[in-house]
């Protein structure tokens, strides 16, 4: 009687490892959705506004905010430049933890020495990047970020993502800034940006 | 009678300070056939942007539609009519050809974010206090000449203020506020 007993609790025990083991590794659904990985962001080397290579490396263990617009566009940019520089300010000495960067996706048109023109203007700690199209590609291909290059009649526009993506300090994306989100939720998404917090 | 003499006198030299005044705060209007087009403006943008936006009111009181097709101004080298549209996130613009449509009875408002002109190629720099001369062609109505006013940099609404400009090219440095 008590063999069979201490047979059918060990039974049990092992087949509850089993499950939980199984389940663990995924042959079995606990219940949720399959999970897939899809990392937004990635490393990347281009020019900044002062001519000099600027590598993501340098800015490991840093949170950054980073968007894709160009100098020739009349609205988005330099409103999200502007409330850039306003979160920045708001922010305090804090401010000089976050790295805000402009990447140019016009390769064209846009020279380091003209976006350190047009970021004159601006929040002098706001970083301006241009790179070749390749190298623009790549990155914004990296961060799921959307530009395309649209003829007019008298040149070219450019549309592109108008949200500012913010990545924490261990390089992971944590979050975005949508085009006139009201800036009490921008400032709270990057206090919490700055803090860690999710 | 010599005090009514004073204050009739006084009343007329505040007169043409009056008027000036009315002129300062009265709203444009540009008429052309059936269009109306009420208070162009654009706005003071960066020191090196070499585009900026036209904005206005355009209303048809005629009985067919009639189309915005091209125009100029004297601060750009080139004119487009453009639209814009948030699709998803993704700022879109694009340049409406044959041109903007004002249905008959409708006005259409051109401003941030929308509708818009762009003067593409700028000459010089948008300066508050210097309003320029444009024209617009109108498919139907024709061609007339407009003046656009120059409201801060960062506006949305005509008269809203704008916003302080975080760094000026004078000082290079954070703008101050000065009074």
């Amino acid at each position: 009687m008590l063999r069979r007993l201490k047979i059918a609790v060990w039974g049990l025990l092992i087949a509850g490892a089993a499950l939980a083991g199984l389940t663990q590794l995924g042959w079995i659904s606990s219940g949720g959705l399959p999970r897939v990985e899809v990392t937004i962001g990635g490393p990347f080397e281009l020019t900044d506004h002062n001519g000099n290579r600027f590598s993501s490396k340098s800015l490991e263990g840093r949170p950054f905010a980073i968007f894709f617009g160009f100098t020739s566009c009349p609205d988005v940019c330099p409103t999200t430049l502007l409330e850039m520089s306003n979160q920045l300010k708001r922010l305090g000495p804090a401010a000089d933890q976050l790295t805000v960067i402009f990447m140019s996706v016009d390769s064209e048109r846009d020279t380091p020495s003209h976006l350190k023109a047009y970021l004159a203007n601006f929040d002098h700690r706001i970083v301006g990047l241009v790179g070749s199209e390749q190298e623009v590609r790549a990155v914004a291909k990296s961060y799921y970020a959307f530009y395309e290059k649209v003829p007019t009649s008298t040149g070219y526009t450019i549309n592109h993502t108008a949200s500012v993506y913010l990545m924490g300090r261990d390089g992971r994306y944590r979050g975005a800034i949508s085009y006139h989100e009201p800036e009490a939720h921008q400032l709270a998404k990057l206090r919490r940006l700055m803090e860690g917090n999710p | 009678m010599r005090r009514f003499a004073v204050i009739a006198l006084l009343a007329l030299a505040l007169l043409p300070a009056g008027a000036h005044a009315q002129k300062q705060t009265a709203v444009k209007e540009f008429v052309v056939g059936p269009i109306k087009i009420t208070q162009p403006w654009t706005r003071v943008t960066p020191d090196a942007s070499t585009v900026a936006g036209g904005f206005m009111r355009i209303t048809n009181t005629g009985t067919v539609p009639d189309t915005l097709i091209a125009g100029t101004a004297l601060i750009s080298h080139r004119f487009e009519v453009h639209e814009m549209v948030m699709d998803q996130g993704v700022m879109k613009m694009r340049e409406l050809r044959p041109g903007l449509v004002i249905r008959p009875g409708e006005t259409v408002e051109l401003r941030p974010g929308s509708f818009h002109v762009m003067f593409i190629g700028l000459k010089q720099r948008i300066k508050l206090g210097h309003p320029f001369k444009g024209t617009l062609v109108f498919e139907k109505a024709g061609t007339t000449e407009i003046e656009y006013s120059i409201e801060p940099f960062g506006t949305r609404v005509p008269g809203d203020g704008g916003q302080p400009m975080p760094r000026t090219s004078e000082t290079g440095q954070h703008q101050k506020k000065s009074h």
